[in-house]
């Protein structure tokens, strides 16, 4: 054991002086490392860059919501069994509610209805475009997961009485009111004014394709009122107990089919969605694109490590004669191969360490450049990052540390 | 001189370090088989120093391999200070050259890149033994061939006769059973072969064993027995005439 300690020493010491003497082949060498490194390393913080936005994405729905609607969150290959599905209808809240509140020991807690259009909001001489316009009511506070940056929702006085009240999101509040608080202003949609009650704060994109934070939320009554006179909605209900999830799907599968008068031979004519949901149908996309995109990076440190093999068989080939003499006094096999897979690795560890310094260097500079582009440097990937190095050493030194260990020591000391 | 006394003691029936009988090898060149050995038998007791001569293509090499342990016979018995060596694998083997065998090249081939001090711990290294204890038997054997001023001299800061005393110190700390030395002045100008040649002489006569494997008879003279290789075969097995023995024993 204790031999096996110093024949490692020393092999590192033999490998540090070779990287030394052969500077230029050395840093060519771990060049290949470096990209290799880069290139994954890179791949890796926008696959976990893109995978933080997508669970933020995902956690605005909230995992104890359920979402009433006439399709489902995945694709379907017969959406003509779908298209002729009644609408579902804001009026449906309060049946469902009633339903709700019949039922002891529920699994759901209450349920809201909203109703959506794009419009154009104004204030003064400004104006954003295409905000979604949001009718619904005072509890849907409860089935959100957004904060406040300043003010409140409005309260369930103004909800029944269709007050010209509304909550702005993030953006819109940004865009009209750069420097003054948007609180008590009146901002006109349709030509009509709603005075602002609530700051939604910032909540980002949706999966980087939308602004979740432009957005206007108003009391249905009012909304129905001057945008829409359908009542097409969606209905959220909230879920008492986020583990009992299907029970309480169950529970509103019962309740819509009674809504809508189905009798027990008739298929469900509405679907019940949640985010488990949409998120196993997107998760395989994710995959897949962290799949490939390790894959083709990994390309890369591939190419560099069969650079370092190649290196290494050179290295094996220039020194047979010391091998021979590292033979005739005392080195056994394992000595040798020891010795060439720590120099391989040792020029892998190398490359790694610039790569991921150099890594680093470029998450920073894009998360100061651009910061809406999804990076996430964290200490798992320096770790991933280095295992990699090494097993890139092993894997490539193997064949040539192989090959030297090998050697007949005669023919090594014959060989000039 | 303790050692050498008592090598004196032993040194005619003694023990043998080395003995092998009726010794092959054969390779396989292209379509050709060789027959480098036919049957070679040898016995070499402590403190001997014995050379080995023949022509190229006697059979030398392959017997100084042999003897070096770097390489098994096709058949015959090889025994090692009582161990079977024809039966050994590779880790056995080096575990032999490391311990029992000091080698001497005709090349030095020293570790370019270290300093003699660490190319003679570089045995050490692989024994096993502990960085103190292998930085001071390294010096003691710098000191032993009279490089102790050179301890931290790389090998082209060396002269050539240097070179080759780095490599005896080498063979020798380990204090190995016997130094093997493969033409240790082919490499020489004939006044520093004749000092290394001088070493020899004295580390023989501290009680070392030494196998010298040479075509010149000049320093083939060194020896007190020369064993003459032909065709794979010993031709001749020659003891120094005892008058020159009794000297060389009265001598220090």
């Amino acid at each position: 054991m204790r031999r096996f300690i110093y024949e490692i020493s020393e092999s590192w010491k033999i490998a540090v002086a070779q990287m030394g003497s052969n500077k230029m082949r050395s840093t060519l060498t771990a060049l290949g490392v470096i990209i290799g490194i880069v290139a994954v390393t890179l791949m890796g913080t926008a696959i976990s860059g893109i995978s933080i936005g997508f669970d933020k994405s995902m956690a605005i729905f909230g995992d104890d919501v359920l979402y009433v609607g006439q399709w489902p969150w995945k694709r379907v290959d017969d959406w003509w069994n779908y298209r002729d599905r009644k609408k579902i209808k804001t009026e449906y809240a309060e049946p469902i509610n009633r339903m709700i509140a019949a039922t002891p020991r529920s699994n759901l807690t209450v349920a809201v209805p909203t109703s959506s259009v794009y419009r154009s909001v104004k204030y003064g001489d400004g104006e954003v475009n295409n905000v979604l316009v949001r009718g619904t009511v005072s509890d849907y506070v409860i089935t959100s997961t957004f904060d406040f940056k300043e003010g409140r929702f409005f309260n369930e006085l103004e909800s029944r009485g269709g007050a010209n009240v509304c909550v702005v999101g993030y953006d819109v509040a940004n865009a009209l009111f750069p420097s003054a608080s948007p609180l008590d202003k009146s901002v006109l949609i349709n030509g009509q004014p709603f005075k602002v009650v609530g700051v939604i704060s910032r909540q980002g994109t949706f999966l980087g394709l939308f602004s979740l934070d432009s957005i206007v939320v108003m009391p249905l009554p009012a909304f129905q009122k001057y945008f829409t006179a359908k009542s097409e909605a969606d209905i959220l209900v909230k879920v008492t107990d986020k583990t009992k999830l299907a029970e309480a799907k169950d529970e509103l599968v019962g309740i819509m089919r009674r809504v809508r008068g189905l009798s027990p031979e008739k298929k469900d004519d509405f679907s019940i969605n949640e985010q488990q949901a949409l998120k196993s149908t997107l998760d395989p996309i994710k995959n897949s694109i962290a799949i490939a995109g390790l894959f083709i990076t990994g390309l890369s440190l591939f190419v560099g490590a069969i650079g370092i093999m190649n290196i290494t068989f050179v290295s094996v080939k220039e020194r047979t004669k010391e091998i021979g003499t590292r033979k005739a006094l005392g080195a056994r096999r394992r000595t040798i191969l020891l010795q060439f897979l720590i120099e391989s690795t040792a020029l892998c560890l190398l490359g790694g360490f610039i790569g991921l310094a150099l890594a680093f260097l470029m998450c920073f500079l894009i998360g100061v450049g651009f910061p809406s582009f999804p990076v996430h440097f964290s200490t798992d990937l320096v770790v991933v990052s280095m295992v990699v190095s090494v097993l890139t050493g092993l894997i490539a030194g193997f064949a040539p540390a192989w090959t030297a260990s090998r050697l007949d020591p005669v023919a090594a000391l014959r060989y000039e | 001189m303790e050692s050498f006394d008592e090598a004196l003691n032993i040194r005619p029936h003694g023990r043998s370090v080395i003995e092998i009988q009726d010794i092959t090898k054969r390779y396989v060149m292209g379509e050709e088989i060789v027959h480098a050995l036919r049957g070679v038998s040898l016995r070499i007791h402590r403190n001997e120093y014995i050379a080995v001569m023949g022509p190229s293509g006697s059979g030398k090499s392959t017997l100084m391999n042999m003897l070096g342990c770097l390489d098994t016979p096709t058949s015959g018995h090889y025994q090692f200070n009582g161990k079977n060596v024809a039966e050994m694998d590779d880790n056995e083997l080096a575990e032999i050259r490391n311990r029992e065998i000091g080698f001497v090249f005709q090349t030095f081939n020293l570790l370019p890149r270290s300093t003699s001090l660490r190319n003679v711990e570089l045995p050490l290294i692989y024994a096993g033994i502990n960085p103190e204890t292998r930085e001071e038997m390294a010096a003691r054997a710098l000191q032993k061939v009279g490089l102790a001023d050179r301890m931290n001299h790389k090998p082209n800061e060396l002269s050539g006769g240097q070179r080759q005393r780095v490599a005896i110190a080498r063979a020798l700390v380990n204090n190995p059973s016997f130094i093997l030395a493969d033409e240790p002045t082919g490499n020489l100008d004939s006044k520093t072969g004749g000092e290394i040649m001088g070493l020899m002489e004295t580390l023989y006569q501290q009680g070392h064993t030494i196998i010298l494997v040479t075509h010149e008879a000049d320093i083939a003279r060194h020896a007190r027995r020369t064993v003459h290789l032909r065709d794979g075969l010993i031709e001749s097995d020659d003891y120094l005439p005892l008058m020159e023995t009794e000297f060389v024993i009265g001598s220090p």
